[in-house]
Order: C-alpha cells, then structure tokens, then sequence
C-alpha cells in the first residue's frame, strides 16, 4: 500500500484514523498556541487600524518581538538556533499569528517560509550555521527575490546574472526584482540569477550592506497589505562569495518551486485562520446590527451566507491539517529509514506538492469568500475603513496571486497527478479502468461497496465524487494524451474536481473523527456542515463535469457519461435549506464560529 | 533569596459562567482557567527579582489537575519549580493554611499572594498565611524595593499611599502597581520547552482543615435592562420614568 505518497487521496481511501484535527493538539502544543495568542493580542491587535497606514516600521517592530518570543524559528532545528516544531504546529502558529493583518501575514510568510527554507533546504553547513540562528531570532530578517519584471509566472526566465570572478571565489550579480515583501527592512536577501547560459537559474544567499550594490526601488502602492514592505530589489556588480550558492548551480529553479510547496500550505494557515476571524467579526456584528426590528442574523439570506462561511472555514481547516499530519508523517518515515533530517523534509514536501497546491487555491478562494460575504454582512459599514473587514478583504486578494497564481497552481495540480500516473507511482489508470468496467452497475444504480461509517450516505457521496474525478481525468487524458497541456481551460475544469475530491474527504473525515472523540450527538453541526459542504461541493463538481464531457465525448459515450454524471452527483437527500439555517443558528447562540480550538 | 507565588487558578474573565444543578459550584465544561491576575502581577515581579539578583521562585497552586496547565505556564514565564497541593480550594481558610504548611517545611523569604482571586473575591488567603505563619504581612502592595534582609513596600490605602519597611520572611499581597501591565510577560517558545523538564510537584496534603463556610446557592447579577435615553428638555418624563418603571422615587 502506497499510504505514505501525495495525491494517493485519489486512489485510496483513507481511514479517519489516520487524519490529523487540531482537536488533538497536545498539551505543549496548546500551550505555544495560548502563548502565540496572548502576544497577538498584545503586539497585533492594539495596532490593526495603524497597520492600514503605510507603517512598515511597525511591522518591523513587530516581527523583531516575535522574533524575541521564538516566533520566527518554529521550523529551523534547535542545532541553528530554533525550536524544531512539528509542522502542523507551526502552520497553526503561522495562522494566529497571520489572522489579524495581512500586511503581518506576508512579512511573516516571507520571513519564515520562502525566507527561511532555501537556505534550511539547499545551505551549506556553513551558511546555516551563519544565517539561521539570526532568522530565527529575528535579528536579521529575510527576503525572496524571485519574481522579476519580466518574470513571473515564468520564473525561470529571468534575466539577473551571475558572473563568476577571475579567481573563482565570488559572482557579481546584476539585475533587477520586483515585488518583493520585507525588501525594505530585510538583512538577508535570497536571489535568483543565472549563470553563463544555464538552463536554469541559481540560488544565492546575501547578506546585504550599505556598499554592495544592493538599493532599493520605493515602496509600492498597493490594493491591500498596507503596511508590508513591498519594493524592487536592484542589483549592480553585487559581490557574493561563492560558497554562498544555495544547492547546486543551475539548481535554483528546484528550490524556487521546492520552497513554494511550504510557502503555499502555510498560505491556507494564514487564510483559514483569517476567515475564522472575519467569521467571528461578522457574526458579532449580525447579533447587534437591527433592520426592521429584527437582528440581521435572523435573517434566512443571512443565514445562509453564514452557513456557507463557517463551512468553507470548517473545510478548508480540516484539508489543511490532515495536508500537514500527511507530510509530517511522511518525514518521520524517510528519517526512520535513513533519510537525513532536511532531505526527509524536502522529500515529504515534494511528494505533496499536490496538496500543498491544492491548499493554496482552496485557502485562498475560500478567505475571498468570507471576506467578500464579511462586507455584505456589513452592508454599507462593510465598506468602510472604519471596520475591520474592509481590509481583510484587500488583503485577501493577494493570496490568488501570489505564491504561484491560482491559474497555475490549478494547472500543476492536473500536471502533477498525471506526472505521478504516468510513472506509476500511484496507481491511477488501473483504478480508472476498474471505475469504467463498473459504468453498467452504476448506471443500475448499484453502488460500489463502501467501508461501514456512522456517516455512510455522506461517505457514499466522497466515493462517488472520487469515482467521478478519475474517470473524467482518464477521458480527458485519452482524448488529449500529451495535449492535454495546452487544454488549459480544461486543466482547470479537472483541477477543481480533484480539488473538490480532496477537500470534502477531508471534511468526511474530520467529520468522522470527531464523532469518535466526542460523540455523534456533539457533532451535529459538524454534520450539517459536512452535508452542506458536499451539496456544494456537488455544484461545483457537475459544473466542471459538464464542461470536460462536452469537450472530450460524443454520441452514445456523451450520452451515457450525462446519465452517470447525473447518478454521481445526486443530492437530493439533503434538506439543503434546514441544514444551513442550523448552522447559522449555533453560530447565533454561540456568538461565534466555535469549532476552532 | 527564595520567593514562593501563590497562585489561584480562575476562569478566564471572558468565561460565560454557569453553576451545576445544585447551583452550589461553578460549571467547568467549556471554561478556560487562567493565572488569576492579581496573582500575575506578583508572579512577574518575582521573575523581575529572579532576572536582577538571582531569585529562586517557586510557584504553588492548592487544586485539582486543572491547575497544573496554569502551572506549567507560571514555569514557562520563569518559575523555577511548581508545587501543587491535591485538594480543594474552594475554602480560603483551608488554601491558606495548606500553604502555611508547606512553607514551613520550606523556607522562603517572601511569599507573595494576590490581593484577592477573581473568582471568589474572597481576599483573605494572604492574610490567613501571615496570621499562622506569624509573619507580617503588606496588602494591597503597589511597589516594593528589596534587599536581603528587608523590603520597602508601598500599599495602598484608603486615602493614598503608605510607605512601609518589614522584615523578611514577610507576606505580600500585590496588585497592579507592583509591575504594569505592560510588564507582564507572555512565555516564550523557549521558555515553554524548557517548563516541561522543570519539576511540577504534586503533594497531598498532610492535614484536613474544617470548612468555616458554606455556599448555599450561587447566583448571576441580575441582567442590566436597556438604557433610555431622554432628552434634557424632558424632565417630566425622566421623573414619571424613575417613578413608575424604576421605582426609585
Ligand atoms: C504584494 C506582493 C508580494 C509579492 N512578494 C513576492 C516576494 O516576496 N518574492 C517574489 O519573488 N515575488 C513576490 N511577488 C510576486 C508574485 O509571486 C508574482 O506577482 C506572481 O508569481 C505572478 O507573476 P506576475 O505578477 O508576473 O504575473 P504574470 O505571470 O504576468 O501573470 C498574469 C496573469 O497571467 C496568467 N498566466 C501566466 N502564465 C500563464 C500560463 N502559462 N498559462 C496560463 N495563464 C498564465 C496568470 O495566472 C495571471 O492571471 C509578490 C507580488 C505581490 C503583488
């Protein structure tokens, strides 16, 4: 059995024995996240009205204090001077300490992500011990410099150069990089340059100095992430020793997308945990806001926006951490069978670059989501500076775009998975051929035989939308074999399937797990968040299936994937109407969203 | 110098409070208990203490496990070691005097108390500890200066300050003043790491105090009613209103 393999979620089924839910945080754990709240509370939230003006010192001031209190080195060992936590833990940490500002959000994910783990991942021993210990503490802060005026999405098109010394001991770079967070205030700058006529580009650290040839474009003006610094970097004749090469030269495009897997899955921490937050402000706001002498929240059209936020919130949470237990164990596993340390690491991370993908396009679509229903929640307040969700939604925007934009991200999900068929690391097109031959039963209506579950319709349903999925990526790579690449809009249809596929698993089995911890009876929202999630989930789903029969069928074959399509995606079970207000009605008693931890 | 901090474990301020059917203890589930505050105050100037002369601090706690999360982060902010007396605390009288006990098997030179525990508001712990300790005692302490063998305190008083000079071994019950709240300190990764191996002792306590008070019933303050606002040009109406509706006069 291949568990222990990214993106084995579409050929297997998981037992919700073997997911991870914050429920099961231990008591260390609780207590670090206790602490990380307090600090927020204290450094953070006094200021989110001065973070919307342009104050990049503040955040400077801020990420210093949270380097005081251990807050940037959750991720580098203890050995370099941090603390070597779990990853679902930092990814939670990462959320707290995001949730309040975006312009926090990214000069810490900037920071402790795309900043920290090129020179973790690819550094030599030497520039480790050099640079960590300071990142970690937050004496010196880091910056990613990828993205260059003519290289975006194309990243390793760049035109910064890397020109190696007479005596070999340095390169000068040259070049210019745009967009990039914490530039105004960083000591440590991470940049990207080719050499000679690679193929690919190279990594380099640096450690910037008032005479290395290093100035600074002026701050951006921007939608939203006020006061996250945001500048161009300008290289001339910059002077880097060479031992200061990360990896290997010509090796920077692999660190570059090898350090984007964890900067997108720390993405989703910070955005789920942002949508609890607008959640949490919207509902308090619903409570007291009254229109014809009745609160807002009483409203059905109300309601029904709240049952959605939580859902999604509740859904993109329980992906996130089963993402993070996955990659987690899988490091555990490489190390116990010899893997050194930081390679087990990138291994993990590599193998669930799918997920890590997935993540960011569900995280951030859900946070546009909230935010968006946040300022109608709002009405006209909504749109004014004066609250709090009329930056989250600014801030929020960003997160579609960067990190890999979301066309992008959808279209390496596809990719990735057909990569992951094709060298039969996972067994796809077996279990697509086992789905075709059962077309005549399910057309009967005969449903495959499922694991027993105190949720088996719900789990009837995850089946199906997995069955589906499969069998439309296989259509679809028949049709277009190699193609299928430039079948961009299709990629994108089949890339929201296996995102549907993954996600309401994901929230089957939270679902699931928690009945077993607290009992049936204490999960009934849960459950009503499960149902409205699929009912949903299934929109979505027939809407993309739709598109990809159309393209890739015809005839007798078209006419019979519709009647399939039709039998898979079925959920008329569900009082769909009752199931939201239900959740919008604990939402009202609790005042809050109230299945965090 | 060893300084022992009483701590009271106590519900979050932000708790909803309910009690159990018999309405004679409060309803735990779904409630967060943290350091009581006043507590918090003399717990960061002890480590105030620690950091500047070298301080030994213990904490002490008279509960059940709840206390011991509450525990653990007095150890993570600085503590050096944690005591936790196994019984109930829901008696001030038999806190105190489980504390008294324990300090006179182990000798400190100040033990600080808060003035009174959230919860129960009883303020009489510190008291009780002084009186069968026969040690003195400063309440309501608002700043203190140490040297080795005595303590500058200044408490609060009905009409100002006092300024006093005591003796060690002395109890002191604190409250804001003693540091800000700026001052409190929030325990950091490291410090939470290392609260793991630092010693959290439990011990049972040696003798039974007798209850002197029991709670018939607990009950929440009646729910405040909406506020009226009348306009200055209304007085007949304010009158009629505090005549009739708030029956006042
Ligand atoms: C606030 C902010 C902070 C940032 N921080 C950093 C940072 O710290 N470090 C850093 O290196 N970069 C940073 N970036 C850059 C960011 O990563 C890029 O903006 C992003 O990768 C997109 O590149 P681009 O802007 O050049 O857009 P483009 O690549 O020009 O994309 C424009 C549009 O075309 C689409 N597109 C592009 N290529 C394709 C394709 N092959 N097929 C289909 N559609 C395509 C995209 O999806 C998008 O919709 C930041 C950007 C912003 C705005």
């Amino acid at each position: 059995m291949n568990k222990q393999i990214g993106c084995s979620f579409l050929v297997e089924e998981t037992n919700f024995n073997n997911v991870f839910i914050i429920e099961e945080f231990d008591k260390t754990s609780l207590q670090m996240i206790e602490a990380t709240r307090e600090f927020v509370k204290k450094e953070i939230e006094p200021n989110v009205h001065e973070l919307e003006n342009k104050n990049y010192e503040l955040v400077k001031k801020i990420m210093k204090k949270a380097g005081e209190m251990g807050l940037l080195g959750l991720n580098i060992p203890e050995e370099y001077g941090g603390f070597g936590m779990g990853f679902n833990l930092s990814m939670f940490i990462c959320g707290e300490m995001s949730c309040d500002s975006g312009s926090i959000a990214t000069a810490y994910g900037a920071h402790t992500g795309i900043g920290t783990y090129p020179i973790l991942y690819y550094g030599s021993e030497d520039i480790k011990k050099e640079f960590l210990p300071k990142i970690a503490s937050g004496e010196w802060i880091a910056c990613y410099n990828l993205t260059e005026p003519e290289a975006g999405s194309d990243a390793n098109s760049g035109k910064t150069i890397a020109v190696l010394s007479n005596d070999k001991k340095s390169y000068e770079i040259t070049g210019q990089k745009i967009w990039i967070s914490n530039a105004g205030f960083s000591e440590v700058f991470i940049v990207f340059a080719r050499i000679e006529n690679d193929k690919n580009i190279t990594g380099f650290v640096l450690k910037k100095s008032e005479s290395n040839g290093v100035t600074l474009g002026e701050e951006e003006k921007k939608l939203g992430l006020s006061s996250s610094s945001t500048r161009q970097v300008f290289y001339d004749k910059t002077i880097v020793p060479s031992q200061q090469i990360l990896g290997e030269r010509n090796g920077g495009f692999k660190i570059a997308m090898n350090s984007l897997n964890v900067g997108r899955i720390k993405l989703c921490a910070a955005t789920t945990a942002a949508a609890e937050k607008v959640l949490n402000i919207s509902i308090s706001y619903a409570l007291q806001r009254k229109q014809f002498n009745t609160a807002i929240i009483d409203y059905g059209a109300i309601q029904e926006k709240f049952a959605h936020m939580a859902t999604k919130t509740y859904a993109s949470n329980a992906a996130l951490y089963r993402a993070g237990n996955d990659i987690e164990t899988k490091i555990s596993e490489l190390i116990k069978n010899g893997t050194e340390k930081t390679d087990a690491k990138l291994q993990s991370l590599l193998s669930y670059a799918v997920e890590c993908a997935i993540m960011k396009v569900y995280g951030s679509e859900v946070i546009m989501y909230v935010s968006d229903q946040a300022i109608q929640i709002h009405g006209g307040m909504g749109y004014s500076a004066d609250t709090l969700v009329e930056p989250a939604y600014r801030d929020a925007r960003i997160s579609r775009i960067y990190e890999g934009t979301n066309e992008i991200n959808r279209m390496l999900i596809v990719e990735m998975t057909l990569k992951k068929a094709i060298k039969k690391e996972l067994n796809i097109f077996k279990k697509i051929k086992e789905i075709r031959k059962r077309i005549p039963l399910t057309l009967l209506g005969i449903n495959k035989k499922i694991v027993k579950s105190s949720l088996s319709k719900e789990k009837q349903i995850v089946v199906n939308i997995k069955d589906l999925t499969l069998l439309l990526l296989g259509l679809a790579a028949q049709k277009f074999k190699a193609k299928l690449v430039k079948e961009q809009e299709l990629l994108l249809r089949i890339a929201d399937l296996i995102i549907e596929t993954y996600i309401s698993e994901s929230v089957l089995l939270k679902t699931e797990k928690l009945i077993k911890l607290n009992g049936k009876e204490n999960c009934i929202t849960q459950i009503k968040m499960l149902q409205n999630h699929l009912c949903e989930s299934l929109n979505t789903i027939k809407q993309a299936s739709q598109e990809i029969i159309t393209t890739c069928s015809s005839g007798f074959e078209k006419k019979i994937l519709f009647i399939l399509l039709n039998k898979l995606s079925n959920s008329n079970d569900f009082k769909i109407k009752e199931i939201r207000r239900e959740i919008a009605l604990r939402l009202k008693n609790d005042g809050k969203y109230g299945f965090s931890i | 110098m060893n300084i022992l901090v009483c701590i009271s474990c106590v519900p979050d301020t932000t708790s909803k409070i309910n009690f159990t059917q018999n309405k004679k203890k409060l309803d735990e589930e779904g409630i967060t208990f943290i350091i009581n505050p006043y507590d918090e105050f003399c717990l960061t100037k002890a480590i105030f203490m620690k950091e500047s002369s070298g301080a030994n601090v213990t904490v002490i706690s008279v509960g059940d496990s709840k206390s011991e999360s509450v525990l653990r982060k007095a150890l993570a902010i600085g503590a050096d070691n944690a005591v936790r007396i196994n019984a109930d605390s829901d008696s001030s009288k038999s806190v105190a005097n489980l504390i008294a006990d324990y300090c006179s098997k182990n000798k400190f030179d100040i033990i600080f108390c808060g003035r009174e525990s959230i919860d129960f508001n009883g303020g009489q712990v510190p008291g009780f500890i002084a009186a069968k300790l026969n040690l003195p005692f400063i309440n309501s302490c608002v700043g203190l200066d140490y040297t080795d063998d005595k303590i500058n305190a200044k408490r609060e008083i009905d009409s100002g300050h006092e300024m006093c000079e005591c003796s060690l071994p002395a109890v002191v019950a604190g409250q804001k003043g003693l540091v800000e709240e700026k001052d409190l300190k929030i325990p950091s990764m490291r410090g939470i790491m290392t609260a793991r191996t630092k010693p959290l002792e439990i011990l049972d306590p040696e003798s039974t105090y007798n209850n002197n008070i029991e709670i018939l019933e607990l009950s929440k303050p009646s729910e405040r009613s909406d506020c009226k606002i009348i306009s200055e040009d209304n007085v007949g109406e304010l009158v009629q209103l505090l005549h009739k509706e708030a029956k006042v006069i």
